[in-house]
């Protein structure tokens, strides 16, 4: 049987399942905590730091730690929103984020959050980093311009036997996200277009699909993302 | 009181913005009660004949004359707006950024796949032409701007509020519909 944990977030009460981590807690209490790397279903990395909260006084991400009875959560205030701010920005100018030409636009999760944010300009210089685009898979472009490295589909995008499809190749700054030679070529049209979803942006593409979907009936063309989360029906245990 | 004296002028812009001016639709008629326009494509001013309050920039920088142009409307208005991607990121001018500019031309007179003619294979360098910037800037990386308007085209009623706001001095709504960066 499993035990149920009181904490506050906001100074809220909550009550979640005990190890939970705390962004799937928040949103089981109607309360949403942005993420982007993180994502349903795959094992978190608390990589791009968006989740931050302030647990009892410490930051911490909210993807990779586990709610604790009498934990003190702080979210929605005015210093973690300016940091999330500012990790997105960030985002936005180290890579090339030509929104207008992209086919992820408008079901982009970065996007989506520096709509949350009202970010009208970065105040970062733009890098205008020079990065490849990969199209030789017969399935899917792996444009590197909008990789945010959050290993999503590294994560989350296996062959049957297991292995990973995508891979890091380099390290440190020139690090980057590509698609296996061998494995690639064997990828599905499902699993082709499982990867064009779970990427938070529009680095992984389905080839000959881009557009299909009119702008105004987009993901993020109406409301912010998380409203779904906020406007849930708070469940009571 | 006078009017507020509004100029705007295209960069490395498509127009698109300014054709986002025009989707304002009636309430032009409005915004021409409320301000007067000074240079601007708009009403075909070239020139700069006394001080503004509002500049609406389109387009980034990616030649000499955009900048002089940019340069001229910061010394003769009081607030600059960068309005549209292009004025803000540089938009699509500035995919190019990644690309030394000698390809850029080579590709654009010389070996592109529609050049036809220039059998004498001239990149065109004629000293009125304006040079060619080495990337596209962002206005706010050669200027200061005061406020951005993103959007590809920004919407028109994103516009019509910064206008309202700007003149009447009350604070701008931004409903989520209007704020988009495509």
């Amino acid at each position: 049987m499993s035990q149920f944990v009181r904490f506050t977030i906001d100074g809220t009460e909550c009550m979640a399942s005990k190890g939970q981590f705390i962004v799937e807690a928040a949103k089981e209490n109607g309360i949403y905590i942005p993420t982007l790397c993180n994502y349903p279903g795959i094992k978190p990395k608390g990589g791009c730091r968006i989740c931050t909260v302030r647990v009892n006084g410490k930051l911490m991400t909210a993807c990779t730690t586990p709610v604790a009875e009498g934990m003190n959560i702080e979210n929605d205030v005015k210093d973690i929103r300016e940091l999330r701010k500012s990790i997105v920005e960030l985002l936005l100018v180290e890579g090339n984020h030509f929104c207008p030409a992209c086919e992820k636009s408008g079901n982009c999760e970065l996007q989506a959050l520096a709509y949350r944010f009202q970010i009208m300009v970065p105040r970062f210089p733009f890098q205008f980093p020079i990065r490849k685009v990969d199209a030789s898979n017969p399935k899917i472009i792996k444009d590197q311009n909008r990789c945010i490295q959050c290993k999503r589909c590294i994560r989350a995008i296996k062959d049957e036997k297991g292995r990973s499809i995508f891979a890091y190749r380099k390290r440190s700054s020139s690090v980057e996200v590509v698609v296996d030679k061998k494995l690639g070529k064997q990828l599905t049209d499902e699993l082709a277009q499982k990867a064009m979803d779970v990427c938070p942006v529009g680095s992984i593409l389905v080839k000959e699909k881009g557009f299909i979907i009119p702008i105004g009936e987009r993901k993020y063309d109406k409301k912010p993302i998380g409203s779904d989360i906020e406007n849930m029906s708070v469940s009571k245990i | 009181m006078s009017k507020p004296i509004i100029a705007t002028t295209s960069l490395a812009g498509c127009f698109g913005c300014h054709m986002s001016v025009l989707d304002i639709d009636d309430r032009i008629l409005e915004l021409f009660e409320l301000v007067e326009f000074n240079k601007s494509p708009i009403n075909d001013i070239k020139k700069f004949t006394k001080k503004c309050d509002i500049g609406l920039i389109e387009g980034g920088c990616c030649n000499s004359e955009n900048v002089h142009v940019l340069k001229d409307f910061r010394e003769h208005c009081k607030i600059l707006v960068s309005v549209g991607e292009c004025a803000i990121m540089g938009g699509l001018p500035a995919m190019r950024n990644g690309i030394p500019i000698r390809e850029c031309l080579e590709e654009a007179y010389l070996n592109g796949l529609t050049v036809v003619g220039n059998e004498e294979r001239i990149i065109p360098n004629d000293p009125e032409l304006p040079m060619l910037l080495d990337r596209v800037f962002p206005c706010h990386e050669v200027v200061k701007i005061d406020y951005f308007l993103p959007g590809c085209p920004p919407r028109a009623d994103l516009i019509w509020d910064a206008l309202v706001a700007l003149i009447s001095g009350d604070e701008m709504k931004l409903p989520y519909e209007v704020v988009k960066f495509d």
